[in-house]
């Protein structure tokens, strides 16, 4: 072992990471998101994505879905921590790849070209949704909905034929079947 | 329609249904027509503190000796930024407070204006909620729920923002009680199930080597926690040690009580911690300074882990048995449930763990606490042993700042009763005890109240000697003065190759003069003749005291688990010092 000389102890054994999605109801009020992004950058924890918005207008009830990696002991941290915040009403956890669990970002890309490129990029956005905002002789603007890694690859796909601007939400989440977050 | 209020009488109105019987503050241009207010109402008294700082740990003082919330207040800006350091020294320690602060008027929120700084943001991450209160009608409903987050579940420091203009608005007030309700943050009021009490109870009668580890989580839940603590040790007849912020708890003095345990605990607490089968952490939360090193922390032990706060369980160390509880609730069920189905379980298991209670024997016979006394210079574990038995037949009240002396303290002071011990251990802050001692002294009044001190350390909040003499608060500040940062110094003699970067403290003040200048009473020992006569001389008087204890300054606090160790490989004293290896290094 290399020379230490810390007040501290050294470094356990670190557990496997997984990616999480964590949905998190709270109250719509002044400060709400930096509470919740302080509580992940002072412990250490990641936001991978994160999307927010109210979803009940008469209660101010805001829904967040975060998407985050960690140990199984730090996925655990966080959704305790997160519950122990006054403004936060439940907080429901996901393990990417779980089956009956909805995932979709949405994202939009501006792509410069004229109609010959036009067609070529609707066929590559054809699985995902594809709906043609604004176009014009010289330039196509068109919102998919996907998985982060399909988003990823028509990006990567788009970059050739003229692609020039990317805007795309975090991930929001939703159960299958007539089950809701409890 | 009910009478409307300005945003300073609602604000004291809502102390006054508090039960707020004191306020640590100091004032500033953003909470004036708070402090206008004041004359008002005179069930609530205010301490003036010299700073801030002071007034946050005089809060905790006072909240950490009677059970009742603290409540601070303090105006905009560098107000609220002196408080950061007692609110955070409360986060960590789980010590309620509700700090009011003064903020620059509404409109003038966001231009930089004059002692404007973004209260709610810089401590957000040190309060377990806070608020900035834009609206007059929401003060009143914003000041309780303040007090209810701040004193159930864990508790800890809230802050409640009030612009200038919000103190001058007229507004409703109404009482608000309850608003949590059931919410995790509130108080656990879920009911224990049997089926867990049974498991709690089948660990217990399985186990030959068992330990009770309990914590701060004990104090907190009220001095009933404590005495079912008794009860249920000495129905088991199991061991108990105690964390820092667990002291007086459990009786010192008790046969069963195996001392502090953790970096500068005993011996036989520490290896009984290693070697257990059972481990039962009662309030505590596995803390670094506790655990050394996670991998090999009691590596052959069944845990159960009771604490009220769901996120402490878990964090450090996986258990086996969790169960998300107040400790006195607890307690209270399992002991009856214990009783009800093992009338003569001591008898019983006598023979079961009495090879446990032989090997604890043994790690006794070391005596870990031992240090080689001197005829010629004050040892400091002297000193502290000394006021021990000086004062151990009245009610005394002990807070610490940080360092040796503090660890010195905790080793050799023996506390009977909860709620007599005062100490920073989470964060650690340095200035802590003095102010704290005044707060505790307020609470307290009669009592002996006694700042184990370290000179480094109380000097950062000595401008607090002025708050006790003006209030007549005879607070004793017993200082262990060896010169140095002695910790930092222990430090850097056993890591750093005795290179004592800055860790000494050239012009050090004249103690004795110094507490004249304040107008209380300095009192110097410089030989161990003389130390029990000016003890009892400081006991006696009737004022402050700052008691400059001349110890010596090349002590180092005995035994630690160097950094990087298990519990089972500590140093005891300083003729192992030459074996700590590099790897140990990292332990300390």
């Amino acid at each position: 072992m290399a020379k230490s000389k810390s007040a501290y102890s050294v470094p356990g054994k670190i557990g496997k990471i997984e990616r999480h999605i964590i949905v998190v109801w709270v109250d719509n009020e002044a400060g709400v998101l930096a509470r919740i992004a302080g509580l992940f950058s002072g412990r250490g924890y990641n936001i991978e994505s994160l999307a927010v918005a109210e979803v009940d207008k008469k209660k101010h009830i805001s829904r967040i879905t975060i998407v985050t990696e960690g140990t199984p002991q730090v996925i655990e941290q966080i959704n305790l921590q997160l519950k122990k915040l006054v403004p936060v009403h439940k907080v429901a956890d996901f393990k990417r790849g779980e089956k009956d669990i909805l995932f979709r970002e949405l994202a939009m890309f501006k792509i410069l070209g004229n109609s010959k490129k036009h067609e070529k990029v609707k066929k590559i956005c054809k699985k995902f949704n594809p709906v043609i905002l604004d176009k014009t002789n010289k330039s196509i603007v068109i919102q998919v909905t996907a998985l982060r890694a399909e988003i990823d690859k028509l990006a990567l796909d788009l970059k050739s034929l003229g692609l020039i601007s990317t805007s795309r939400t975090g991930a929001v989440a939703m159960t299958k079947g007539s089950r809701i977050f409890n | 329609m009910p009478k409307l209020l300005s945003g300073a009488e609602i604000v004291f109105k809502a102390l006054e249904d508090q039960k707020v019987e004191y306020i640590f503050g100091y004032p500033g241009g953003a909470v004036l027509p708070i402090y206008d207010e004041l004359k008002n109402h005179k069930s609530i008294k205010h301490i003036l503190a010299r700073h801030e700082q002071g007034a946050g740990h005089s809060a905790e003082g006072y909240a950490r000796s009677c059970g009742k919330p603290g409540v601070l207040l303090v105006t905009s800006g560098p107000g609220a930024t002196n408080a950061v350091t007692a609110l955070t020294d409360a986060y960590m320690d789980s010590i309620p407070l509700v700090c009011i602060s003064g903020q620059v008027p509404t409109h003038l929120i966001g231009t930089d204006a004059f002692q404007e700084c973004d209260t709610t943001g810089i401590t957000r991450p040190c309060t377990k909620h806070n608020w900035l209160v834009k609206d007059v009608n929401d003060l009143s409903r914003i000041l309780h729920l303040a007090f209810e987050v701040a004193t159930t579940g864990r508790p800890g420091p809230v802050l409640v923002d009030i612009p200038k203009d919000i103190q001058f608005k007229k507004g409703k007030y109404k009482f608000f009680k309850n608003t949590l309700k059931n919410k995790l943050n509130g108080k656990s009021t879920r009911k224990i199930s049997n089926s867990e009490l049974d498991k709690f109870i089948d660990l217990i009668k399985k186990s030959s080597k068992p330990i009770f580890y309990t914590g701060g989580g004990v104090i907190n839940s009220g001095p009933e926690a404590s005495k079912y603590l008794r009860e249920l040790v000495s129905l088991t007849g199991f061991p108990i040690t105690s964390t820092l912020q667990g002291l007086g708890a459990y009786p010192g003095d008790d046969p069963q009580f195996l001392g502090m345990l953790g970096m500068h605990g005993t011996y036989e607490a520490n290896n009984a911690m290693h070697d257990c089968d059972l481990m039962i952490n009662i309030g505590a939360r596995f803390d670094d300074r506790i655990t050394g090193k996670v991998d090999e922390f009691s590596p052959g032990s069944k845990k159960i882990h009771v604490d009220i706060d769901p996120s402490s369980i878990g964090k450090n160390i996986k258990v086996d048995l969790a169960i998300v509880s107040d400790v006195t609730s607890l307690l209270k069920s399992l002991i009856k449930r214990f009783k009800e189905k093992n009338k003569n379980f001591v008898n019983s298991n006598k023979q079961k763990t009495s090879k446990w209670w032989e090997q604890i024997g043994k790690w006794r016979e070391k005596k870990s606490l031992n240090f080689i006394n001197s005829d010629e210079i004050i040892k400091p574990q002297h000193a502290v042993q000394r006021l021990y038995e000086l004062t151990k037949s009245q009610d005394t009240f002990i807070t610490t700042e940080v360092g040796q002396h503090q660890m010195w303290a905790a080793q050799h002071y023996k506390f009977n009763k909860p709620n007599r011990w005062m100490t920073s251990g989470g964060l650690g802050t340095m200035g802590y005890g003095l102010p704290a001692a005044i707060g505790v002294q307020i609470a307290n009044p009669g009592k002996l109240v006694v700042d184990i001190a370290g000179e480094a350390s109380v000097l950062m909040t000595m401008q607090e000697m002025s708050t006790a003499v003006q209030y007549r608060l005879p607070i004793k500040i017993f200082i262990l003065n060896n010169e140095y940062m002695g910790m930092v110094r222990q430090w850097q003699e056993l890591l750093h190759e005795k290179n004592y970067s800055e860790s000494y403290t050239a012009a050090l003040p004249d103690f004795v003069k110094l507490a004249e200048s304040y107008g209380c009473v300095g009192i110097r020992a410089k030989t161990p003749n003389e130390l029990d006569e000016k003890i009892k001389e400081m006991i006696s008087v009737d004022r402050p005291v700052i008691f400059d204890c001349v110890v010596d300054k090349a002590e180092n606090c005995f035994p630690m688990i160097p950094s990087g160790k298990p519990h089972n490989q500590m140093i005891l004293g300083p003729e192992e010092e030459e074996e700590i290896s590099d790897e140990g290094k990292v332990l300390v």
